[in-house]
């Protein structure tokens, strides 16, 4: 009963949809008031059904009814409930509920927050998000409904995947979700600006807020997704260049060319259309990303069963959105604009090369991931294009972006001097110089390991030294704390997250310059070693957990003697679906990371043993989580909520005169 | 400077960058295509010597070997058409077992054994490599173009490989 109630829940959230687009876009251009009025209640009707129908399917996967076939092949009544939880999103159905509803909740979030915003505007806004979600939903009822019966029912389920039996499969996929569907509000309002010919600095400043959570979210998501690999798939990678992280990875670059190219926008009034662009590009590549992943061409973790329907569908989806959206821009883009000028040094100017080399990259992502599908689909062969590719192309693309991450808050707008930012700059230039040199003398193994560690002392030197320009600037007497106060937060913002790149790159080059890795043959009491690092195999123990049964060794770490840590890394075989998995040990530290993985146990009693010494691989994550808590410093700017609230001020204060009259 | 100039060289920084990028990546791109054979293909000397490509079929069963060094793994992939030598030193992964699907990318010897450098098994019990299948299937056609007797039998067989 409770699937069916969901299912007419999804039905009605397609009605709600339907109102909530066309009746608002068409109100929108007739100026029928009325119409465009019903943009907001019919968003938050459709919040209400969607979030009701994932109710539904919770509730079908928490009580175990094996009657539901999405339930029967995804989950497994030996489950403990949390994973129950989870496995809603494990499978392609309930993964697509999900992409909706994280829709619904943006849509809904914008109807809700956004009353300083024009009745035309919000309602093609909420007018184009409709078209969107009809398009999910429809794709969800005809091809992929996860509260499809099975009948007759089974006795029990098939089980959630092992490798997604993990804290990270709570948090990855609506992390990565909220990113990917986050960018269809930027899209949305950049179709809402093309559809009314309006595109000024105001809008620039409406959407940014929004471009700038979703981007938060999706670096977030994206750095959960490599952290979970890393300790999850036993073998000690966080990035793989797989067709899937590549699918993420690319919104990723497009949005954050976005957010700085946003930041002109509202600024200068300038690059509208390239904004406007690279909107259209940004959520083009999430739906991209989701057909990649969803519609079964790749085989890996995240691809289920295929069905050449659902790819089809998705397809067709894909070609109406972004070859309905492209042509819009090309047939509004002209009225628009150019905006304001700037001189060829100038922060437009920087911030124009960084757009320009971080969708070059994007663009060479794209072709590394894409070709391969493209000759396949053709019959042409079978080529994949590996790590090599992406390693060789994508890492001289981001150099000059790390150089000028440092430069650019240097420079001023419209034009600068380039004697004075050379002048500003010149002894954090030579300070990284030296620390390049001390580097290359003591520690680096390689010019490439210099290089990595150069620019992170670049970026976070320049990066202080910005903020201490500005701190400087205020009357003799202000207290510290009043003087980071006078900033901004979307200046905080953005220096925060340059900062966590400088640390990103350090984390990466260190990992990627400096890890030693060791594949050895042991039985119990027998010790190797890896970096200084002395591992002894003490013990070998039969286990067994709720759902799995595992051998599980003992090692001792030991450094100069003295004891580190004692590892317990796992040999794990699930019993429904009789599959086995390398659970890892890891000992997480500051400057490094040691990590143990079994693997498998020779004729003879012994174990091939993996052992690695990872240096600095938690700066990455550390990395990670400063540019995303950047991203919501940013946000959360005053200026975006002071003029919600000065509007509505406005807004009273003329009621109020006029009432009398 | 007037303000076409500055267009002009921004334009051309613009298309110099874009220049540099574009022949970086072709370069790196043709550097690093690693193509598909199935052991059919290089059974017929279709593959390239000292080149990385990639193999995929089925892990013959009862040919998985340690060697002595316990630590190498040799074993044989099939198309059920023809076969070819594997060794691979390391860890396997989790779902390589015999008699299911495997693809392996590495370079072949001149002892025409092929030494993996990569072995990629599924994430999932229930799905084949696709290139796995696609071996398989081929594999399956060079057969039935050989033998048309034995077609059917070997059809059914490997079918029941793929699943």
């Amino acid at each position: 009963m409770i699937p069916e109630l969901g299912n007419f829940s999804v039905m009605l959230a397609l009605c709600m949809a339907l109102a909530q687009s066309i009746l608002p876009i068409t109100g929108s251009f007739t100026r029928n008031s009325r119409w465009m009025a019903l943009a907001r209640p019919a968003a938050a009707g459709q919040f209400v059904f969607v979030s009701f129908a994932f109710g539904c399917l919770i509730y079908a996967f928490v009580v175990n009814d094996f009657s539901v076939a999405s339930v029967a092949s995804n989950s497994n009544s030996t489950l403990p409930l949390y994973y129950r939880v989870a496995a809603t999103w494990g499978g392609h159905e309930g993964s697509l509920l999900l992409w909706i509803l994280m829709l619904a909740v943006w849509t809904f979030a914008v109807s809700l927050f956004s009353r300083q915003l024009p009745d035309e505007t919000i309602a093609r806004v909420l007018g184009v998000m409709g078209l969107i979600s009809i398009g999910f939903l429809c794709f969800l009822l005809f091809t992929s409904n996860p509260f499809d019966r099975l009948l007759p029912a089974a006795a029990d389920g098939q089980d959630l995947n092992p490798l997604l039996q993990d804290f990270g499969m709570i948090v990855h996929p609506p992390m990565l979700y909220m990113g990917y569907v986050g960018f269809s509000v930027a899209f949305s309002f950049a179709i809402a600006a093309l559809l009314g010919g309006q595109l000024d600095s105001a809008w620039a400043r409406w959407s940014r807020p929004w471009t700038l959570v979703a981007w938060m979210f999706l670096t977030l998501g994206i750095f959960m997704g490599s952290f979970w690999a890393y300790y999850e798939l036993g073998w000690g990678g966080w990035w793989f260049w797989d067709a899937v992280e590549n699918a993420s990875f690319m919104p990723w670059l497009v949005g954050t060319a976005l957010i700085h190219s946003l930041a002109v926008t509202e600024k200068r009034g300038s690059f509208k259309n390239w904004t406007v662009l690279l909107a259209i590009i940004a959520f083009s590549l999430s739906l991209l990303g989701t057909f990649l992943v969803r519609s079964g061409v790749l085989t890996s973790v995240h691809a289920f069963a295929t069905d050449p329907r659902r790819g089809l569908y998705i397809l067709i989806f894909l070609a109406i959105v972004i070859g309905g959206s492209l042509s819009l821009y090309a047939w509004r883009a002209p009225k628009v604009g150019l905006g304001g000028k700037f001189s060829l040094f100038s922060r437009e100017s920087t911030l124009l090369v960084n757009n320009v080399l971080l969708l070059t990259a994007a663009a060479t992502v794209f072709l590394g991931t894409l070709y391969p599908l493209f000759l396949d689909a053709l019959n042409l062969g079978k080529i994949s294009v590996g790590p090599p590719y992406f390693e060789t192309v994508f890492v001289p693309l981001m150099l000059p972006v790390l150089l000028l991450i440092a430069v650019g808050p240097f420079v001023r707008w419209k034009s600068a001097p380039f004697a004075d930012v050379a002048k500003r700059l010149r002894w954090i230039a030579l300070a990284t110089l030296i620390f390049a040199v001390i580097a290359w003398m003591s520690f680096a193994p390689s010019a490439m390991v210099v290089m990595g560690v150069a620019f992170c002392a670049w970026i976070l030197l320049a990066t202080a030294s910005h903020v201490l320009e500005r701190l400087r600037h205020a009357p003799a007497g202000t207290s510290l704390w009043r003087r980071i106060r006078s900033q901004p937060r979307s200046y905080w913002g953005m220096i925060v997250a340059h900062a966590g790149v400088g640390i990103f790159v350090l984390g990466v080059t260190m990992v990627k310059g400096t890890e030693t890795s060791n594949d050895v043959n042991m039985r119990v009491g027998d010790t190797t070693s890896v970096g200084e690092y002395v591992f002894r195999f003490n013990d070998l123990q039969q286990v067994s957990g709720p759902n799995y049964t595992a051998m599980r060794g003992t090692f001792e770490v030991t450094h100069n003697g003295s004891k580190v840590a004692t590892m317990t890394p796992e040999k794990r075989v699930f019993t429904v679906q009789r599959m086995p998995m390398t659970d890892a040990a890891i000992d997480r530290g500051f400057a490094r990371d040691l990590y143990i993985s079994l693997g498998e146990p020779a004729e003879n009693g012994s174990w091939v043993v993996r052992v690695q010494h990872k240096p600095f691989v938690s700066w990455i994550w550390g990395g990670c989580i400063i540019i995303a808590f950047g991203g919501f410093l940013a946000a959360s700017d005053r200026r975006y909520r002071l003029k919600a609230r000065k509007r509505a001020q406005d807004v009273a204060s003329a009621v109020a005169i006029n009432a009398p009259a | 400077m007037k303000t076409r100039h500055k267009r002009f060289a921004l334009v051309g920084v613009g298309l110099a960058v874009l220049g540099l990028a574009a022949w970086l990546i072709l370069s790196a791109f043709q550097k690093n295509l690693v193509f598909f054979f199935t052991p059919t293909q290089v059974f017929a000397g279709e593959a390239p010597q000292g080149r990385t490509f990639r193999i995929g079929g089925m892990v013959e069963k009862g040919t998985l070997v340690h060697q002595p060094d316990g630590l190498t793994w040799k074993f044989i992939v099939t198309d059920m058409s023809k076969t070819i030598a594997v060794t691979y030193r390391g860890i396997l992964p989790d779902l390589f077992k015999e008699g299911k699907g495997v693809v392996a990318e590495g370079k072949l010897g001149a002892d025409n054994v092929f030494s993996a450098e990569t072995v990629l098994a599924k994430h999932d019990e229930n799905y084949m490599p696709p290139e796995a299948a696609y071996a398989l299937k081929k594999g399956k056609e060079a057969n039935a173009a050989q033998q048309p007797d034995s077609a059917s039998a070997v059809a059914t067989d490997s079918a029941k490989g793929a699943k």
